[in-house]
């Protein structure tokens, strides 16, 4: 069985989310190959080359790639299905882009965010937000699978694959990019963070999370937010953990001001360790948090700071 | 410019997830049902862009059992011109959802398809881009700002780093974010109207289309649980316990 994996990058550095990815792949058992699509995917592809366990890496280096458009990834990929029986991409916003339109070109049911691998047909996946987990069987000839990378660990960097380089895709693109406006931060980021401090309405204002913040920046945490702080916009897009923001899994995850709706649990819910500070006894993230604080958060949150400040560093 | 909008009857975002003991599925017998909040914000941003003259003529379908009927008129009380019912008791997967999508699209020509990112009950995040894929066409997914202009569309989408801004030439399929728009409420008069409204009502073989599906599910099951912990005090005594725990 050959397996192809898209890798996910910045045109700079590989994302951790492609390592996690190979080990999914590796799962169903075959030859693995890497693609790298891009612009000026030199380094890209030499670090790909490195990850443990594969074949070998495909590069694909494009002035239409710069932005992995699902219009352009589609291009590149669907050709290049003739040689493999399955592909896996990380279910980020960019796989999740390009992923179903190659299976749709290949005429196959895509299977998303996979959590567990059964079989080379046999897959695990959440469904309603996690509030349930659905074991399916695919009769599809070709497995097209997009993978929840918080649900695998990442494949090691010991190896030394070779690199071939392939020809410019063809076709005329009926999408352009505009701009990007990305969130700057110097913190970790979200989903490979193993810490996250995330706010909720209850920090009242954008302002607010400067007390989070602080905290965030003790620990080496990233600062995650619930939906509600993003809509009332305390906090930009990218920050929203749950059901249909981002997934995360870190060791310890703080939840301050936050009820604990289904919605946001299934974002965070897999973390190690679970703290909540509330001021409501009954909030619904006590539940599922290890450890509950029912505290005003603004009295709460320079509490933990100043006991923080107070341990050895680093924690 | 005319607009298509897909919609699908959910189960309802604030009701518990009733997974059947015999893990053969969720059961959904008597649980409150309502339109994917995702595809809320479809109608509501096709229906902004009739009161702003942008679109000329908007048009709600939905594939399920006799019930999406429910949903379509929700849609067009909403303020949707008409309704197409594409009526089956099967599961219909995102595939065969956008192949009858693409013939109902092959029949009547519209410029722009706006459905929801995601169904909030199988998650699956597919149906738009494969209808792009099947027609091909552009795509704008997780759109939470759209502007037209001229024979285009400049959408703001939410990726993970942010917010990206790409331009499709029409015609295009955009998928709807949350921040797109805060959909209405319907108001009485208004869902007087929409008894009246037309309701198209077909079958998935009137377009051809072998909804057979792909994947067979094996079981469902609940997800692992997680239990509540202690309650702590202050801040020094969570900060000890967090050392417990080794996390720092
Ligand atoms: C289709 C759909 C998708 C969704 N996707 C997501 C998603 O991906 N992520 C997500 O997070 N939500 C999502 N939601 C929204 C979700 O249902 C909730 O509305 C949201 O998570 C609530 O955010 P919150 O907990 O910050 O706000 P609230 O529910 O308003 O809770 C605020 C909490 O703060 C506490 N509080 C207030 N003041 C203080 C104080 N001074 N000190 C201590 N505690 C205080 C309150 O007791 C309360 O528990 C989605 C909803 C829908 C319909
Ligand atoms: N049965 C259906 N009928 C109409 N539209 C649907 C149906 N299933 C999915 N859709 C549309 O496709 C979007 C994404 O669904 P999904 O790919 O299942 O996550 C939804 O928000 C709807 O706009």
């Amino acid at each position: 069985m050959a397996i192809l994996v898209v890798a996910e990058h910045d045109n700079e550095n590989i994302k951790d989310s492609t390592h996690k990815t190979v080990t999914a792949a590796l799962a169903l058992g075959g030859d693995v190959d890497i693609l790298v699509a891009g612009k000026g995917v030199k380094d890209v592809s030499a670090q790909a080359a490195k990850i443990t366990g594969i074949r070998k890496v495909i590069a694909c280096d494009h002035v239409s790639l710069k932005r992995q458009l699902a219009e352009a990834m589609q291009e590149v990929i669907v050709p290049l299905m003739d040689g493999y029986d399955a592909i896996l991409a990380p279910d980020t916003t960019t796989g999740k882009n390009f992923m179903p339109r190659i299976a749709a070109k290949l005429d196959v049911m895509q299977i998303s965010s996979i959590t567990g691998v059964e079989s080379a047909d046999t897959f695990v996946r959440p469904i309603y937000a996690g509030n349930a987990m659905a074991t399916v069987k695919s009769s599809d000839g070709k497995k097209v699978i997009t993978v929840r990378p918080t649900a695998f660990a990442a494949a090691a960097e010991d190896g030394n694959a070779s690199v071939d380089v392939i020809a410019d895709p063809s076709g005329t693109l009926k999408s352009e990019f505009v701009s990007e406006e990305l969130s700057k931060s110097d913190r970790p980021e979200l989903t490979a963070a193993k810490i996250v401090i995330s706010g909720g309405r209850g920090m009242g204002s954008g302002e607010n999370f400067a007390i989070i913040e602080k905290v965030a920046d003790q620990l080496g945490a990233a600062v995650g937010a619930s939906r509600a702080a993003v809509d009332a916009g305390f906090v930009p897009n990218d920050y929203q953990v749950g059901q249909t923001g981002k997934v995360v899994a870190p060791e310890l995850y703080i939840a301050v001001g936050i009820s604990g709706a289904i919605q946001h649990l299934a974002g965070m819910k897999d973390s190690k360790v679970i703290v909540a500070i509330n001021k409501d006894e009954d909030a619904p993230i006590f539940q599922v948090a290890d450890y509950g604080w029912v505290a005003d958060l603004f009295t709460a949150v320079p509490e933990l700071e100043a006991e923080l400040a107070k341990q050895a560093k680093p924690y | 410019m005319k607009v298509l909008v897909p919609v699908k009857r959910v189960l309802d975002y604030n009701v518990k997830v009733p997974v059947k003991s015999d893990q053969s599925g969720v059961d959904l017998a008597n649980v409150k049902m309502s339109m994917n909040p995702f595809d809320e914000i479809s109608v509501e941003q096709a229906v902004r862009m009739q009161e702003s003259g942008e679109a000329t003529e908007t048009i709600v379908v939905s594939i399920g059992p006799d019930k999406a009927q429910e949903t379509i008129r929700t849609a067009l009380a909403m303020g949707i011109d008409r309704g197409i019912h594409v009526k089956t008791d099967a599961e219909v997967e995102p595939l065969a959802v956008a192949k009858i999508l693409k013939a109902i699209v092959e029949g009547e020509n519209p410029d722009l398809v706006i459905l929801g990112k995601q169904a909030i009950d199988d998650d699956s995040n597919q149906t738009g881009q494969m209808l792009g894929a099947l027609l091909d066409w552009p795509q704008a997914t997780f759109a939470n700002t759209m502007v037209k202009d001229g024979d285009s569309l400049t959408v703001g989408r939410e990726v993970d780093g942010g917010i990206q801004t790409v331009k499709v030439s029409l015609p295009a399929i955009v998928t709807t974010d949350l921040r797109l728009n805060e959909p209405r409420y319907a108001s009485l008069p208004n869902i007087m109207k929409a008894k009246r409204k037309t309701i198209e009502a077909k079958t998935p073989e009137d377009y051809g289309v072998d909804i057979t599906p792909r994947l067979t599910t094996i079981k469902v099951s609940e997800p692992a649980g997680r239990t509540a912990g202690v309650k702590v005090a202050d801040a020094a005594e969570l900060v000890a316990k967090l050392k417990d725990e080794g996390v720092f």
